[in-house]
């Protein structure tokens, strides 16, 4: 590594404690963003994603959330260790969040303008006028037509599109180093899709930002990702540049993931591939490879011990047992 | 929002109309009044029939309630059954302001009869609501942010007795702690009857001292509950997406729960205060038996026993104002608190 990471997350576990037992969430997953860069975490749902960016954040509800073991190296800090005054200083101001919903993830009874101002005021020394002039400016940035008259208004008088679109706007208001955006075109129109995809691309272009894009769609992931994680019950599967992984998938998981998507190329009858069962419940701590009892190249190996991330190649890492092109076993391990 | 307002105003009134109807027929077959004016003494049959004619009881049931709302001063009264009115009625009706004369306090009008209790049966109420107002937000917003924790349990524990307690234990037990032992134990124990010591005179510290236990009694149950209610929506609230946004904007923890939350949070709790506080003008029948306070749920008891029809229809029409007054009134704070209702 020639520069130093901006976020350098390190064998982080979290899990929840509810009445039925444990849920495995993050089961010691390594990661790191460098500056300007943009990440893209990929998996099904409930595969950690999510868990592991809030954890980063501080936002895990606890209880019954807790970060069991790991840390967030952010400058020279690590985030699991500050205290609650010290992690909102970063919240927000060095490393914002955009969320999935933008129906729910705005307050309903606040006025938008109330909403970014907030933050403004809340992170620096600035006066209620000038947070409103910025807050005018952030909207427009962010492609809301008549921003000046829209900063009174509340979050219902938009639609999902443009409210998520004010998210954007709230996230970019102090100029954070990282965004980590969760799913922000889940909820949304294909259409507005592309929009929003294309407006945080042009922001952190401009910016000069780094973002964690967490998503399930690889199509979005092949447009704006530098690197790809893919996750897999709590653990990162494989690790790779953007283009080595839909060149040259190493992962079983991926490699399924890959042929579950439809491609207008392909002719009409060939049927979408999809991934045999279903991922294992988080309730129980995984043995051996998670992946196992839905992979077709399994061996014995792979009942008893949990893979390790392994470089195949420059900057491309994968856990598994198996070299997927030949089949066999992988050998020195 | 003034049409808004305007439309439940007009709404109001056809309701208020629909409710007297229903409370003057029922009041009509609680009783007969003539047997409480007799008093002790056997009423002559002749003046029995005088008096009913004078009041206006021997005519049909929809006439007497049009006479209780338009008044009977335009048309003259036949008091001796001839069959020929002689002299014009002196009741101008409730539409202009006449709520007719009690009939236990003899010639005195009912409004001035009710009118005298208001403020005694306000101080109280008006005391007893803000207790449990302030106190249910400070527990109810305490043990949701505290959930699960000692002191949460310790809380809920409280409440459930509380709220499981009638009101007249409360009222006993209260009386038995802070007056009967206090003063056997040497401690400066609490007084329990009537609103000031009439050795002392109606002075401001009398009357609050008084107020103490009765304030005590009328707001323990629904302490418990509004403290029970304002918990779940709080810790409902707390778990909503927009909270988490506050926290990933880094606000502090008092902006995140005293603005985000709790202007959410309120919504569902103004609505159950916009039902109770018109009740409260009723009196709190029980606890002001109890402490002898002369308030205006005594008077109504007092009154209604003795078939006082003009009183008592005095006080169930006020209060059925306030209640329609007040719905009108948390609507308007509704819409001040939500703008979803307000532009929708």
């Amino acid at each position: 590594m020639t520069k130093q990471p901006l976020l350098d997350v390190k064998n982080l576990v979290t899990e929840f404690i509810i009445p039925e037992g444990i849920v495995y969430a993050v089961n010691g997953i390594s990661f790191n963003v460098n500056p300007g860069e943009t990440l893209a975490v990929v998996g099904e749902s409930g595969c950690g994603k999510s868990v592991s960016m809030l954890s980063v954040m501080g936002l895990i509800p606890t209880p019954p959330g807790i970060i069991v073991d790991g840390e967030a190296i952010y400058g020279n800090k690590n985030l699991f260790k500050l205290a609650e005054e010290e992690m909102e200083q970063i919240r927000g101001k060095e490393i914002a969040m955009v969320f999935q919903d933008p129906m729910t993830s705005l307050n309903p009874v606040l006025t938008i303008g109330k909403q970014i101002t907030e933050a403004l005021i809340c992170h620096f020394d600035i006066t209620k006028n000038d947070a409103r002039d910025r807050a005018i400016s952030l909207l427009d940035m962010v492609g809301i037509p008549e921003a000046r008259n829209r900063l009174d208004d509340y979050p219902h008088q938009f639609s999902g599109g443009m409210r998520q679109r004010v998210m954007i706007a709230m996230a970019l208001a102090c100029d954070p180093h990282l965004l980590i955006a969760d799913e922000p075109t889940t909820a949304l129109d294909v259409t507005i899709q592309a929009q929003i995809v294309e407006l945080v691309l042009q922001l952190k272009r401009q910016k000069d930002m780094a973002v964690i894009w967490i998503t399930h769609d690889l199509g979005v992931v092949a447009g704006i990702a530098d690197r790809v994680n893919v996750m897999y019950a709590g653990y990162i599967v494989e690790e790779a540049l953007v283009d080595d992984l839909y060149e040259d998938p190493r992962h079983p998981y991926t490699c399924g993931l890959l042929g579950s998507l439809p491609r207008v190329d392909h002719r009409r009858e060939r049927k979408l591939c999809s991934i045999p069962g279903s991922p294992p419940s988080l309730l129980v701590k995984p043995v051996g490879c998670p992946f196992r009892p839905r992979c077709q190249y399994s061996k014995e190996i792979c009942q008893f011990e949990t893979p390790k991330l392994r470089e195949t190649s420059r900057g491309h890492h994968v856990a598994c047992w198996i070299d997927i092109q030949s089949g066999e076993q992988i050998s020195g391990s | 929002m003034t049409r808004y307002i305007l439309h439940r105003i007009l709404q109001g009134i056809p309701l208020l109309f629909f409710i007297s109807i229903i409370l003057f027929v029922l009041m009509m077959n609680m009783g007969d009044p003539i047997a409480t004016m007799g008093g002790r003494t056997a009423t002559r049959p002749a003046d029995r029939e005088r008096l009913k004619r004078q009041l206006g009881l021997d005519k049909p049931i929809v006439v007497q309630y049009f006479y209780w709302l338009a008044g009977n001063d335009w048309t003259k009264i036949d008091l001796d059954g001839d069959g020929i009115g002689e002299t014009y009625g002196e009741r101008k009706g409730v539409l202009r302001g006449d709520f007719g004369y009690s009939l236990v306090n003899r010639g005195k009008p009912a409004l001035a009869v009710i009118g005298e209790r208001i403020p005694n049966t306000l101080i109280l109420m008006v005391a007893a609501e803000l207790v449990i107002i302030l106190g249910s937000l400070l527990v109810g917003v305490y043990s949701a942010l505290h959930q699960y924790s000692f002191t949460d349990h310790f809380i809920t524990t409280l409440s459930f007795i509380g709220y499981s307690m009638p009101i007249f234990f409360i009222a006993l037990l209260s009386m038995y702690i802070f007056a009967v032992l206090f003063k056997r134990w040497g401690l400066p124990y609490l007084p329990t009857v009537g609103m000031f010591d009439p050795q002392v005179g109606k002075t401001a510290g009398q009357v609050i001292l008084h107020m103490i236990l009765p304030v005590l009694s009328i707001s323990v149950i629904s302490l418990a509950a509004y403290s029970r209610y304002i918990r779940s929506t709080m810790l409902e609230v707390m778990n909503q997406d927009y909270i988490r946004t506050a926290k990933a904007k880094g606000l502090p923890r008092p902006q995140i729960v005293y603005i985000h939350a709790l202007k959410n949070a309120s919504l569902p709790i103004v609505t159950v205060i916009g039902l109770d506080l018109p009740l409260l003008l009723g009196g709190a029948v029980v606890t002001e038996r109890i402490f002898a306070w002369p308030g205006m749920g005594r008077l109504f008891l007092d009154h209604v026993e003795r078939g006082d029809l003009p009183v008592v229809m005095g006080i169930l029409m006020l209060i059925s104002v306030a209640v329609v007054v007040f719905q009108i009134l948390t609507d308007i704070v509704y819409a001040w608190l939500d703008p979803r209702i307000r532009f929708g």
